[in-house]
């Protein structure tokens, strides 16, 4: 006998939400869990602020000076602002994924994956509450670049880079969580992790213009979504920047690869415990 | 008196046979093309249904009646992990109500069971229903109606004891209005009620396993899966999560499935226990009659190395039966 899962009668004192109602509920229940823990131990947050200094204060100082890259209008220095504001994002976002690791070992994705929270949420909520993460960096970042005076904008704009650096957050976090369902052990995660950051970091228009790129390294620029990040948050962000590829264009093509990567990993979710 | 003739005893023989055979159709009626034989070597009379077939009409389907007398059925479950079987044509059913208690040695398939029971695996071969709902086709509904505890002490310790609990009230979907009421009645019921400001990286083992309890009965679940639940707690702590368990079942009805190779949890909680080995139950019934089985004076660990111990299964491990192995 074939049996309908609509079929079955709602449990006593449990009204059946809607699939949208559920999901949204779950992914802000785990984003929320996530930030409490993240609001009891800031410290993390603080220790990420020295790459990104390190980056516009040794690096961005030497090749100003250099002037080897053309940048227009703009000093070298404000047109690497928003580029290293998004790989400071992707750089903590790209080793998210062994939190499900973590979680499998101590016993509580086993927990998760036993609830009925929908799959794509357990996922969603886990790259919201990276995004949170990101955001930190970005208060990083202005500091960092209204000390070197750098020309920001602060403006309406900042909603925009927020939302474009939680977006940036999510999506390179979801594509870490999948890489951890594929190889299952943190050894493996750690040394693949630091395989992707780099290609990913310089394929992409964060620290020099497409402009300047070889042919098959633009091909690929283009394919990586740090590149739309980028493109976006320079012109949010530092005054006289400009798109490139124009914001809604941007803001549309990450939304997608985050629907994708989200329905994608939440196929692998289940993976990491066999 | 009235002699039966050799051709009249066996054709009564045969009937008796059909009969068997047609309660035997009726009862697999919903699960086509699977359950070979029943597994088990002990007396068919406690193997399968422990202690109430009577209660059960063969092929009802349990979807239709809210809460069915058997709580969780396997029927020639299997799963299989390369050349190995996990666990191999399972057939358990555990009674509405009832403390079950899965046994046998490390690596006897148990967590790979409850594993599938609670829909976190697919199993190979076979099926399963727990509370009345098929446990690949219904997954979610049968996510709605369970609670599991982990073998791992896996609460989140960087999260009070309310804040893990209201995870999970959020996930199961407790109205808000009443999620704060639930989670200090589960926190005050599992003897936590002062503890549920205080981070978890601060609780003891007794503690998180008793947080875990609570969280796991949060929704109220019909079927509790409790994978060895006082594994590495103190004498102390292990008699009270038993305390607690105990209560569970009288107050909310819970049907508790655990596993366990712990003889004295065993024969303290459990009505019905089976006997794994190699993916194979190969004893059922409750600690009374296998202990009479082995030996007048046996306790639950001469019946666990009777069954366990020896070469009850030879040739298994082998995944001589991976009907499909594309599931792998």
């Amino acid at each position: 006998m074939s049996t309908v899962p609509g079929s079955v009668a709602p449990l006593n004192g449990f009204a059946k939400a809607g699939f949208l109602t559920e999901f949204l509920r779950d992914t802000f229940a785990l984003a929320d869990i996530e930030l409490r823990k993240l609001r009891r131990d800031p410290l993390e947050l603080l220790t990420r602020a020295v790459q990104p200094a390190l980056w516009l204060l040794v690096f961005g100082q030497v090749f100003g000076r250099l002037k080897a890259i053309p940048t227009g209008e703009m000093n070298y220095v404000t047109f690497m602002v928003p580029g290293i504001l998004a790989q400071s994002v992707l750089f903590i976002a790209i080793f998210y994924g062994i939190s499900v690791i973590w979680e499998r070992d101590l016993g509580i994705l086993q927990k998760l994956l036993v609830s009925p929270a929908p799959r794509t949420a357990l996922v969603l909520g886990k790259a919201l509450s990276a995004g949170v993460r990101g955001l930190s960096q970005a208060i990083v970042i202005y500091l960092l670049a209204s000390l070197l005076r750098v020309r920001l904008r602060f403006g309406i704009e900042i909603l925009g880079v927020l939302a474009f650096v939680v977006l940036g957050s999510a999506i390179f976090s979801t594509f870490s969580l999948a890489v951890a369902c594929l190889v299952k052990t943190r050894e493996r995660f750690m040394g693949i992790g630091q395989v992707l950051t780099m290609p990913l970091f310089f394929a992409s228009n964060a620290i020099y213009p497409l402009a300047i790129m070889p042919g098959w390294l633009r091909t690929f620029a283009k394919l990586n979504p740090l590149s739309y990040q980028v493109d976006a948050l320079r012109a949010l962000m530092v005054q006289g920047g400009q798109t490139m590829f124009g914001l809604s264009f941007d803001f549309c093509i990450l939304v997608l690869v985050l629907v994708g990567l989200v329905l994608v990993t939440a196929k692998l979710y289940p993976n990491v415990i066999r | 008196m009235a002699r039966v003739s050799p051709s009249e005893w066996t054709s009564r023989s045969n009937a008796t046979q059909s009969f068997i055979d047609y309660v035997l159709k009726k009862a697999i009626n919903n699960y086509p093309a699977r359950l070979a034989t029943p597994v088990m070597t002990a007396d068919p009379s406690d193997l399968t249904r422990p202690t109430d077939t009577s209660e059960r009409v063969p092929g009802e389907s349990s979807l239709e009646n809210q809460a069915p007398a058997i709580a969780v059925e396997t029927l020639g479950l299997t799963r299989c992990f390369g050349p190995l079987t996990a666990v191999d044509t399972l057939n358990i059913a555990v009674t509405t109500g009832s403390i079950f208690g899965l046994l046998g040695p490390n690596g006897a398939g148990k967590t790979t069971t409850i594993k599938m029971l609670t829909t976190m695996l697919a199993p190979t071969a076979g099926s399963a229903k727990v509370a009345g709902l098929d446990i690949v086709r219904q997954a979610v509904e049968v996510r709605r109606r369970i609670g599991y505890v982990s073998q791992m002490l896996s609460a989140d310790g960087g999260l009070t004891g309310y804040e893990n609990l209201l995870l999970f009230a959020r996930l199961y979907g407790i109205a808000r209005a009443k999620r704060r009421d639930r989670i200090i009645n589960a926190l005050q019921f599992m003897g936590l009620g002062e503890a549920e400001r205080t981070l978890v990286r601060n609780y003891s083992g007794g503690m998180i396993r008793r947080l875990e309890i609570a969280q796991s009965m949060l929704h109220r679940p019909s079927v509790l899966f409790l994978d060895e639940p006082t594994v590495g707690l103190d004498p102390v702590a292990r008699h009270a999560v038993w305390q607690h368990l105990h209560e569970l079942r009288t107050q909310f009805g819970t049907t508790i499935l655990m596993t366990t190779h712990d003889m004295e949890e065993a024969d303290e909680l459990c009505e019905v226990i089976a006997i794994m080995h190699r993916g194979r139950a190969v004893a059922v019934g409750s600690p009374s009659s296998l202990k009479m089985q082995v030996g007048a004076d046996a306790d639950l660990d001469d019946v666990f190395i009777h069954y366990a111990g020896g070469a009850v299964d030879e040739g298994g491990g082998l995944c001589r039966q991976c009907p499909d192995p594309s599931h792998h």
